[in-house]
């Protein structure tokens, strides 16, 4: 039995493993997709593993939680996939993420300026008379 | 005896996830990977399921596993489907790597068939931007 368990453990452990590599690597979100399915009944198969090795029973309602769930995930993924953008094809560093941000911030500010700057001249146009 | 056929089982679902690992690593585009990813959806888990089901022989965990069984094996097709509808919808599958193509030539057949005709008119290319499986007639 040892060398059973040993043996699936092995084997379910290198496919996940290579499944999530594709997880992180993969070019669009319908690869990420279709590995993290693989992901799912990978957990699927593990669970009924465990309990056929030790013989219990209380595992097999969470056996039927994860096969809806695993559904229901792929099914809700696929229907928002769309046209993605080139540089979402990978993960970004965080370096990147930080350089983004700062650059987003920055113009959100040049935003805020240039909109307090018209509606101050607005107010003094508006105040000053009527010859607008 | 029996405990000899259901670790067999186990096995066989067990390496059937591990070949699912190495397709979806190795394979090139969409279609291929989720080539490999089917084979533990369906066969893998019903063998997991098998080999437990043989190993546990009680009744009611056995009609439970019944149960995951055929909703795998209802449900696996819709995603899967559901997956393959939504990369050739965004254009994720190269038409140069596949060997028959009938969407295309359908899709082209009725664009040609229905000249400016009503209702939705069919899409440009392949590449819907609308969103898959949102348009009331499906293709």
């Amino acid at each position: 039995m040892a060398i059973i368990a040993v043996t699936c453990v092995a084997m379910l452990a290198a496919g996940a493993a290579m499944a999530m590599i594709r997880v992180e690597g993969g070019p669009s979100i319908l690869d990420r997709l279709v590995a993290l399915d693989i992901i799912t009944n990978i957990l699927i198969i593990g669970l009924a593993v465990e309990a056929a090795l030790n013989r219990r029973t209380e595992t097999v309602p969470v056996l039927v939680a994860l096969a809806l769930v695993g559904f229901v995930g792929s099914v809700a993924v696929a229907r928002f996939a769309s046209v993605e953008p080139e540089d979402a094809a990978r993960i970004k560093t965080r370096a990147e993420v930080e350089a983004e941000d700062a650059a987003q911030l920055e113009a959100e500010l040049a935003a805020a300026l240039l909109e307090a700057e018209t509606s101050a001249g607005r107010d003094e146009a508006s105040g000053g008379g009527e010859d607008a | 005896m029996l405990d000899v056929v259901a670790a067999i089982c186990l096995v066989a679902g067990s390496f059937l996830a591990l070949a699912a690992g190495i397709g979806v690593l190795r394979f090139p585009d969409l279609l291929a990977r989720m080539h490999a990813s089917s084979k533990p959806q369906v066969l893998g888990v019903l063998l997991g399921l098998t080999g437990l089901a043989i190993r546990l022989r009680v009744g009611p965990a056995i009609w439970t596993l019944a149960l995951v069984a055929i909703f795998q094996m209802l449900t696996t097709p819709v995603a899967t489907h559901l997956v393959a509808r939504a990369g050739y919808r965004t254009g994720k599958i190269q038409p140069d790597r596949l060997v028959v193509d009938e969407l295309t030539e359908d899709l082209l057949q009725a664009k040609t068939d229905t000249p400016g005709g009503q209702g939705s008119p069919p899409k440009s290319g392949i590449i819907d931007e609308g969103g898959p499986g949102f348009d009331p007639e499906p293709n």
